[in-house]
């Protein structure tokens, strides 16, 4: 099985590529990559010419809610979205019901996923046994049925020692931990951002230190432990300005940021519309700012959703009441396009290194997240002048919770390949 | 001049609309002195009183507003409903409607949970205090108080002290005042001050004292016990110590200040008995105003164009 996509702008950051070329796929590799590839008239071909060709997009921060909240997604409805939004691979969170915290539910997941879509699935273990936060998951048995990490995501590890534990004994198996960073003592009862919004419209309000202080203290276990960490979804300029001081003493330590983090700010709160409402909450202008540079100082490795469904009735209700979290999968990558690239942010290089590269050198696949000859054939090929309107039966996710419905987006995901299979997404 | 359908909060009312209920307001009270307490105003309209938090001063007042205008009322609260049965609030909502209801009254512990309602209802949503959002109707009837003694607004020196985070009357009251052209500082323990409050428009002085020098009119707000818990402040007695208003405190204010307290007052906490009694409290004038101010509320929003004030 061949497959020849012919005259796309193709972006590989890691092996330093920005022309104009073809890609000639077989048995699920890169067999070649050069200016003009002739084949026989029966290969499969796709035009790409006007758009963008990049190594597939992976997100490693998603919740596809299998086994357990199939009313908000499952893992069927879930990789759909993520297909539609141009991602080959994506990274489950562990908050199902029952939690992720053991061999028997990874497997289940993988088993669905690899039965239900192509696109692949690299699970988040538990960092502890049912994301209490009281003693270790089984890392080990998670790991052999395919746990690259483990994380407790919404349920911010609170006993320090713990974290310490996790650190060390995920570092002895090559696990790497992800940190959602939060003082749940500092955040309690907060739904938005602390300022003068929170002030003004009564709301509680989380302040950006409390993701900071575990930041610094994630960092500095981090460095006792001589471990690897990985921040989920950092939110605030403080939390980029630690990092980067940490980055600087050579702890080992990488970053994500999500969409609406570098797209909305705490005064969409002003509308009490419950599809602002996320942890860590939207903040403010000079933290998007903050969020960018550190994108492009290269502070922050990668982009990731946080693609959080929730069904209707969860979201319709008192904001102060509604469940965290957006969905994130189909809008992910024209918001980049629009917010990022064409508002001259970062680099077009930037932002597919920071959906594919720089997120498969976290998880460790090195054939994935470039286009060497051999890799694996994943593509993510977009558009930067065609635009998204996101329509709610658009929507592939169970859950229609985006404050982007209706919204005109630049940018589109044309098309995308995973392991050599074309997926014709829509019409140029 | 019209007001708007609903009345959310006091932000976004303009000067001429603030003295417009205040004005009818006035008008109201005349309704309530009258032997025969009533006018046909709101004959044959449905307002239903929607208690999501216990309320005993709001909410008879606002039954009492009610009835003085011949309105029909349908009282629902927590306590009897199908809330408690895990009904949510818009459910509960939507089968409110199906009685044609032409206004809802309602108080709930949400920010922002009546603004919600708006999107799914015919009628007006008046709101009786979402969270520590707003509770307008409050605002009105101090401001209506204040205007009576002291005949306006412009250049008024008024301290609000108290837990200024968790209470919705301190920004109804921002708000208004400040439309209204008066100085308003705020006090209390800085575990009960919300961070960029002075953003509102307020001084912030956080020593009593310091706070209550030369003021026109103070207002106290009451203390919830269950901040104790919190770690808010450590015991009432040492509130009392820092923020109890006596008649000692009293005298740093303007020689004609008057005390203000939206109720119920807690009795040697935010406030000595002395002072909640005294010749300069208007405690319970503010109670009355409460009825006049929330007449001329629904009649504004809900009642006819010709003067139905008459019987």
């Amino acid at each position: 099985m061949k497959l020849l996509i012919k005259n796309g702008r193709v972006i590989d950051p890691q092996n330093g590529i920005d022309e104009t070329l073809d890609i000639l796929v077989s048995n699920g590799k890169i067999l070649s990559i050069d200016k003009k590839i002739s084949v026989s008239k029966d290969v499969e071909t796709f035009d790409a010419s006007g758009l963008v060709v990049a190594p597939g997009f992976i997100d490693i921060h998603c919740h596809l809610r299998e086994p357990g909240y199939e009313r908000k997604e499952t893992i069927e409805s879930g990789l759909k979205a993520a297909l539609y939004g141009g991602f080959t691979a994506v990274c489950c969170m562990a908050n199902t019901n029952p939690v992720n915290d053991n061999a028997g539910i990874t497997n289940f997941i993988l088993e669905k996923a690899k039965k239900v879509s192509k696109v692949k699935v690299y699970p988040v273990g538990a960092l502890s046994k049912g994301q209490k936060g009281e003693e270790l998951a089984n890392y080990a048995e998670m790991k052999e049925a395919g746990v690259w990490a483990v994380s407790d995501d919404g349920n911010p590890v609170m006993n320090t020692a713990l974290m310490r534990h996790a650190l060390e004994y995920a570092g002895s198996l090559g696990i790497l931990v992800i940190d959602h960073a939060e003082d749940k003592y500092l955040s309690e009862g907060g739904c938005m951002n602390e300022g003068a919004v929170a002030t003004r419209l009564g709301l509680r309000g989380i302040p950006s230190e409390a993701e900071l202080i575990q930041i610094r203290r994630d960092t500095a276990l981090s460095k006792l432990t001589n471990q690897r960490i990985h921040i989920a979804h950092v939110s605030s300029k403080y939390s980029v300005e630690s990092i980067r001081v940490a980055r600087k003493r050579k702890i080992m330590v990488t970053a994500d940021i999500t969409p609406h983090h570098f797209t909305l700010t705490e005064e969409e709160v002003k509308s009490f519309d419950t599809n602002y409402k996320m942890n860590p909450p939207l903040r403010t202008e000079e933290d998007i700012k903050a969020l960018v540079e550190g994108l492009n100082d290269g502070t922050i490795d990668c982009i990731a959703t946080d693609h959080a469904p929730h069904s209707y009735e969860e979201k319709m209700v008192e904001f102060d009441k509604a469940p965290n979290g957006i969905i994130g999968f189909q809008t992910a990558v024209p918001l980049a396009i629009e917010k990022l690239v064409l508002n001259d942010q970062i680099s077009l290089k930037r932002m597919v290194d920071a959906f594919s590269s720089a997120p498969a050198r976290i998880i460790g696949l090195e054939n994935k997240g470039n286009l060497s000859v051999g890799s694996d054939a994943d593509l993510t090929i977009f558009s930067l002048r065609k635009e998204t309107l996101l329509k709610k039966e658009d929507i592939k996710s169970l859950s229609k919770n985006s404050p982007f419905i209706g919204k005109k987006i630049k940018g589109a995901v044309m098309a995308v390949v995973i392991d050599g299979n074309l997926f014709r997404l829509r019409e140029k | 001049m019209k007001l708007g359908k609903h009345l959310l909060g006091i932000e976004g009312l303009s000067k001429e609309e603030i003295n417009l209920i205040l004005d009818t307001a006035e008008k109201m009270r005349e309704v309530s002195e009258r032997p025969i307490k009533k006018v046909p105003a709101l004959r044959g309209k449905l307002i239903v009183n929607l208690f999501f938090e216990p309320s005993t001063r709001t909410r008879s007042s606002f039954e009492i507003a009610e009835k003085r205008l011949s309105a029909d009322t349908l009282n629902f609260s927590t306590g009897t409903s199908s809330v408690l049965k895990g009904e949510t609030l818009l459910d509960t909502v939507l089968n409110i409607e199906r009685m044609q209801p032409d206004a809802y009254v309602m108080r709930h512990a949400s920010p922002g949970s009546c603004g919600f309602i708006t999107n799914y209802i015919k009628g007006s949503v008046i709101n009786a205090g979402d969270g520590p959002h707003e509770h307008p109707t409050q605002a009105l009837l101090d401001a209506l108080t204040i205007r009576q003694k002291k005949g306006g607004f412009e250049k008024l020196d008024v301290l609000i002290c108290g837990d200024i985070t968790h209470s919705r009357v301190v920004r109804s009251n921002i708000h208004l005042l400040k439309t209204m052209g008066a100085n308003v500082t705020v006090s209390g323990p800085a575990t009960m001050m919300p961070p960029y409050i002075e953003r509102m428009g307020v001084k912030v002085e956080t020593n009593f004292e310091k706070a209550l020098s030369q003021k026109d009119v103070v207002m106290m707000l009451r203390i919830q016990l269950e901040r104790q818990e919190k770690a808010l402040f450590p015991s009432l007695k040492e509130y009392f110590l820092t923020y109890g208003l006596t008649e000692e405190r009293l005298k740093l204010c303007d020689s004609k200040c008057i005390v203000m307290h939206p109720g119920p007052i807690n009795r040697g906490v935010e406030i000595s008995s002395e002072v909640a009694d005294c010749k300069d409290s208007v405690i319970l004038d503010q109670v009355e105003n409460g009825v006049a101010v929330r007449m001329a509320v629904l009649y504004l929003l809900l009642g006819g164009g010709e003067d139905e004030t008459s019987n």
